[in-house]
């Protein structure tokens, strides 16, 4: 809502400057967006007359001027400007003017010229972009007088964000109510003087739909010159409102508006049949509307028809055939109360939206109708002249929204605002705002006024009370409370530590969108059905991802471009996917991942290190560094996104949890990410798991270690190989692993050797040779039985 | 005697020669060893008177313990040399760069929303978590948003294909339903239900992309349910966060009117710093209220008994006030040389 300050100040005139309006104003809710001035800074122009024009005796596109300023002698003024004319009034800048700019006119001589002064075009003075001529002023401007007095320049145009709950503030009318309960001023309402008819044409009014439309008045109007000018002082408060002049009668519908909040529209009465229905469409029904489109109204759009056809869309638009034109001279003004339920959210699904749309949506003062009607009326006939006929006003009493007092307990205003402030002083704020106040017992009852959609229950005023009493005044305190520990589980991590761990192994923390590219679900997932957004922002961003991989291999990719060539990237975030039974939100299965990216380098290039690019093993120690002291379990996989011999379930006490592998090469070369990174990713629940240490006891007796080399074929992974030696295991071995892995001279091209150390200690008694070698032995034949190996150095 | 204090100093003077363990061990031996001048001696004195050979013997033996200082003296000098000379040795040039990786770092948002959580975590407010993927009835209706309401369109909205009643969820306040519903569910059977106070940060989405909108971004949600909690603390707790997050109580902190369906009174919280590059300027920072008695009707309270406040804050705002971002976008782009400055 943009308003000019002086046209506010005609119904309340408080004393105080446009700073410290504006800032009262934000500070009540009606939040000032912007506050400009209507034009600079400028001085030393005033009301001119150009008495003579002739040609420039040395320019072909320039004249010579004698102009009067009113300073008791004619000025010769040089002007380029084509409209230039004997006769016409214009702005004159005299010397020692200063326009906008810091600009000082001075006497000045061009093409051999003395030149008195400046004529000045629109944009010159800074109040509009016009620069095609001289800014011409109405004839019986007064010469002499300073132009920003006689246009009234020195006004601010205030801009408000107003919360859809407050459209009674879509008015001047309701600013300035408003600003008069905030600072105590003076509310000077419009005084509105009914207009008695002239004539008896009348046009019937049948409320078809009475709970949309309650209320419709309408008056005709004959006699009416459409052409008529709209004079300046309100085409000037219109544009300072941001609305454009158009023409007379449509001036004057969004003048009252902007006056009083009441939406008018003006219908071309010869264009009419009958009388005029409220109602809602009949099947197939269209209606041309004024910004030219055709649309077919849903069944509960509200329709303004006469007895022939739909007419215009009620309290959204007009329609294009019965609209008035500047031929028009007979004219049906409309001013009616629409119910907010039959008119929210209609424009839109249009696809458009009106001034009047806006306002009956968030609510309409219902007792405005018949006044607004009057003051447009009155408007009519002194700017177009006719006659009018009498008001024809259908009303519902009934389907009116009823203003139903509402119970306010002191006592509990105070709790819930945590402020001090007597009953009275309640009593006094409500009444500023037209609140209508009654004491029962210890309970005050409250009769909002017919404007006020946003009072219906306790806290609605409460809320008044606080936004009154001024939310600077409310104590900010330090709440008091039961003090209660928090419960801080050891069985548990937070996020946080998981977050702190991969930083502090080089990966960099990274916030990817929830929503990616089709194609990145079908090539790192294998998702051919992915979950797609109705209504996504962009292609790239039109499914769910139900995988953190992609989004870290869009990240090295992007750096790549940046010439970054050591990437080591983590995100933790949610990922999504179809289930059935989803918990919490059926049909979707939503949880918290944890995965990390790593390609280049190992380490950064240094002096130190023998450079070597990061391997499937590097990344393996990271992940399991996540999980330690918790070993995690790895079995070949074959996944979409990952290389086919370098891919690894992640399982954690026998539950899968994630994968872990290389990029495979056809997504490397697809993306142009050059290497190969490295990915895991796996589910944040297990990664935050953790367990509270138990003590076992401590044994007093030597250690005994044996190592074990054991050759086996190459194919076996060494997880299956320590799995079967465990399996034998006898219980006086404490521990065993692995500590080397060789391949080469003198083993078979298709074995490996795999050399362990084997722990064994008792806890009460120091072990025999004996039961270490059977031990050992026991090892060996299970292997050599499970597994096919043999003891290295062994004959084969 | 004369000769003994003559072979004294020759053997000092010898062992003083030697440059190394292996010559004075020699030259040791040219003196106490088994055919050394002093053993020569020792052994010549058998031959001696015993009055004679008490006095020589006595000479001899100071003769020989001198002898032996000077040996050890000169043992510990080489010694030390030698450690000298190893340390010398294995001097190193302190200043090359220390071998291995770089650190990483969290994510500027993510240090936020760290100290966000530990600063209302020491006020007693845990953690809660919600969808991201939500029901239409958890993000408005619960939230006494009406089906008219302009938010619900699709031009605010991110809707699921081939489903009108779920979406992504537009802010963090879904959570407060499902927070309070878990809360009385605990506490069914208690007379008293304790306070509920939970911070629940996310990401939530909203159809907007431009140079201060992004299509995903992260809020923090706060909730303070109990049987006293009123808008003067509200306004004591966002204060004190506020001079908390940014170390400062070169801060105004002000609480302007406003509209929210979940919240009565509402307000936006706006700041404005003292000094710095944005000195004066007020910026709007969050937003909180009074829990509307329908919203606490949904999540199962009964608005007589308990009262509540909420508030929704920004935490990208909050970070890019904090460390001096000016485009909101880097948060998204996951360029190294941005989030690499957040160690």
């Amino acid at each position: 809502m943009q308003f000019s300050e002086q046209w506010l100040r005609t119904f309340v005139d408080p004393q105080l400057d446009s700073a410290g309006l504006g800032h009262l104003l934000t500070m009540a809710g009606l939040e000032v967006e912007e506050a400009e001035p209507a034009a600079p800074a400028f001085r030393g122009v005033v009301v001119a007359k150009i008495v003579e024009a002739e040609k420039h005796p040395n320019a072909d596109k320039l004249k010579l001027c004698k102009v009067d300023a009113g300073t008791g002698e004619l000025l010769q003024i040089v002007c380029g400007a084509p409209n230039a004319a004997a006769g016409m009034k214009v702005p004159c800048a005299v010397v020692g003017a200063v326009l906008p700019g810091e600009f000082e006119i001075k006497k000045a001589k061009l093409r051999g010229v003395e030149s008195f002064g400046m004529l000045c075009s629109a944009r010159e003075l800074g109040f509009s972009e016009d620069h095609s001529g001289l800014y011409a002023l109405p004839e019986d401007a007064p010469v002499g007088t300073d132009i920003r007095a006689y246009l009234g320049l020195d006004d601010t145009l205030f801009t408000i964000k107003l919360t859809p709950n407050r459209a009674d503030c879509l008015s001047l009318t309701g600013v300035a109510r408003e600003v008069a309960a905030i600072t105590g001023g003076e509310f000077r309402p419009l005084a509105i003087d009914p207009v008695a008819p002239a004539i008896e044409a009348r046009r019937d009014i049948v409320l078809d739909a009475p709970q949309a439309c309650p209320r419709y008045c309408g008056r005709i109007l004959r006699g009416v010159d459409a052409r008529a000018a709209t004079p300046d002082w309100m085409v000037r408060r219109l544009v300072r409102s941001g609305i454009r002049s158009i023409s007379a009668l449509v001036d004057i519908t969004n003048y009252v508006m902007l006056e009083l909040g009441q939406p008018l529209h003006a219908f071309d009465n010869a264009k009419l049949q009958g009388a005029i229905h409220v109602r809602l469409p009949r099947a197939g029904e269209q209606v041309l509307l004024l910004n030219e489109q055709t649309v077919t109204p849903a069944a509960d759009t509200l329709l303004i028809a006469d007895e022939a056809r739909a007419l215009a869309l009620a309290g959204i638009m007009g329609g294009e055939d019965s609209g008035i034109t500047l031929d028009t001279t007979e004219v049906f003004l409309e001013s009616a109360f629409f119910a907010p339920d039959a008119i929210a959210g209609r424009a839109r699904a249009y696809g458009f939206g009106s001034d009047a749309s806006h306002r009956f949506e968030r609510g309409v003062d219902p007792e405005l109708a018949r006044g607004a009607l009057e003051r447009a009326t009155r408007l009519v006939i002194e700017l177009c002249g006719g006659e009018a006929g009498p008001v024809v006003e259908a009303v519902a009493t009934d389907a009116l929204p009823a203003r139903a007092p509402v119970r306010l307990r002191p006592a509990r205003a105070r709790r819930v605002l945590g402020i001090v402030l007597a009953d009275a002083d309640m009593l006094a704020l409500l009444r500023r705002v037209h609140l209508q106040v009654e004491r029962t017992g210890d309970d005050i009852l409250v009769t909002p006024p017919s404007w006020r959609f946003d009072i219906e229950i306790e806290e609605d005023l409460i809320e008044e009370i606080a936004r009154l009493h001024g939310y600077d005044n409310i104590p900010a305190i330090a709440p008091q409370g039961s003090l209660m520990m928090l419960p801080s589980s050891e069985n548990g991590r937070p996020v946080w530590a998981l977050r702190h761990l991969l930083a502090a192994r080089g990966y960099q923390e990274v916030v990817n969108f929830a929503f990616v590219e089709e194609a990145w679900e079908r090539d790192f997932c294998a998702n051919e059905n992915p979950i797609r957004l109705a209504n996504p922002i962009a292609s790239h961003l039109s499914v769910m991802r139900s995988s953190l991989i992609p989004g870290l291999v869009g990240t090295l990719a992007a750096n790549r471009k940046r010439q970054i060539d050591r990437v080591r990237v983590f995100e933790v975030a949610r990922v999504f996917e179809r289930k059935a039974d989803g918990d919490p939100v059926r049909g979707f299965h939503q949880v918290m991942n944890i995965a990390a990216l790593a390609a280049g380098q190992v380490v950064p290039e240094q002096w130190g290190e023998r450079a070597r690019s990061v391997d499937f093993y590097d990344v393996k120690g990271d992940l399991e560094a996540l999980f330690a002291p918790r070993e995690l379990q790895f079995a070949p996989l074959s996944h979409p996104a990952l290389h086919p011999g370098r891919a690894a379930a992640v399982r954690l006490d026998g539950h899968m949890i994630g994968v872990l592998g290389e990029l495979h090469p056809v997504w490397v070369q697809r993306y142009e990410l050059g290497t190969a990174p490295v990915v895991f990713e796996v589910a944040l629940d297990a990664a935050l798991a953790a367990r509270v240490p138990a003590y076992a006891e401590i044994s007093r007796m030597q250690a005994v270690r044996r190592d074990l080399a054991l050759v086996v074929g190459n194919e076996v992974p060494v997880e299956r190989v320590l799995e079967v030696l465990r399996e034998a295991a006898p219980a006086l071995v404490r521990e065993i692993a692995l500590f080397d892995l060789y391949q080469g001279k003198g083993i078979d091209h298709d074995k490996k050797s795999l050399a362990f150390k084997v722990s064994m200690q008792d806890t009460r008694r120091t072990l025999e040779d004996a039961e270490v070698d059977a031990a050992i032995a026991l090892l060996v034949t299970h292997a050599e039985t499970v597994l096919g190996a043999r003891l290295r150095g062994a004959g084969a | 005697m004369e000769q003994l204090d003559q072979l004294v100093q020759q053997a000092a003077a010898e062992f003083a020669a030697a440059v190394d363990g292996a010559q004075l061990e020699q030259a040791k031996a040219r003196y106490l060893g088994k055919s050394g001048a002093l053993t020569e001696r020792l052994k010549a004195l058998g031959k001696l008177e015993p009055e004679a050979r008490r006095e020589a013997g006595a000479a001899i033996n100071a003769a020989k313990t001198a002898i032996e200082a000077a040996l050890e003296g000169r043992r510990n000098a080489l010694r030390e040399a030698a450690l000298l000379a190893q340390l010398a040795a294995e001097a190193l040039d302190v200043t090359l760069p220390g071998r291995g990786g770089v650190q990483g770092g969290l994510h500027p948002v993510s240090r936020t929303l760290e100290r966000v959580e530990r600063l209302f975590g020491s006020i007693g407010f845990v953690v809660a978590d919600g969808p991201e993927i939500e029901t239409d009835w958890h993000n408005f209706t619960a939230l006494n948003t009406p089906e008219n309401h302009p938010a619900r369109s699709m031009h605010d909205t991110f809707y699921l294909e081939g489903h009108d009643d779920v979406l992504l969820r537009t802010h963090t306040s879904p959570v407060q339903i499902r927070a309070m519903q878990a809360h009385v569910a605990r506490h069914r059977d208690a007379d008293a239900m304790p306070d509920l106070r939970i911070i629940a940060p996310g990401r939530v989405f909203r159809v907007d992309s431009d140079a201060t909108h992004s299509p995903m971004f992260h809020q923090v949600e706060g909730l303070w349910v109990g049987e006293t909690v009123s808008f003067a603390d509200l306004k004591g707790v966002i204060a004190d966060f506020l001079r908390r997050f940014f170390e400062t109580d070169d801060l105004q902190v002000r609480f302007r009117p406003s509209f929210f369906p979940f919240t009565e009174p509402s307000a936006e919280i706006d700041v404005a710093f003292m000094s710095g590059a944005l000195e004066g300027r007020w910026l709007e920072i969050a937003g909180c209220g009074v829990v509307h008695p329908n919203v606490l009707r949904f999540g199962g309270i009964d608005p007589e008994r308990y009262t509540g406040f909420a508030f929704g804050m920004g935490p990208d705002r909050l970070t890019m006030l904090r460390y001096g971002v000016n485009d909101l976008r880097l948060f998204f782009e996951g360029d190294l040389r941005f989030l690499g400055q957040f160690r």
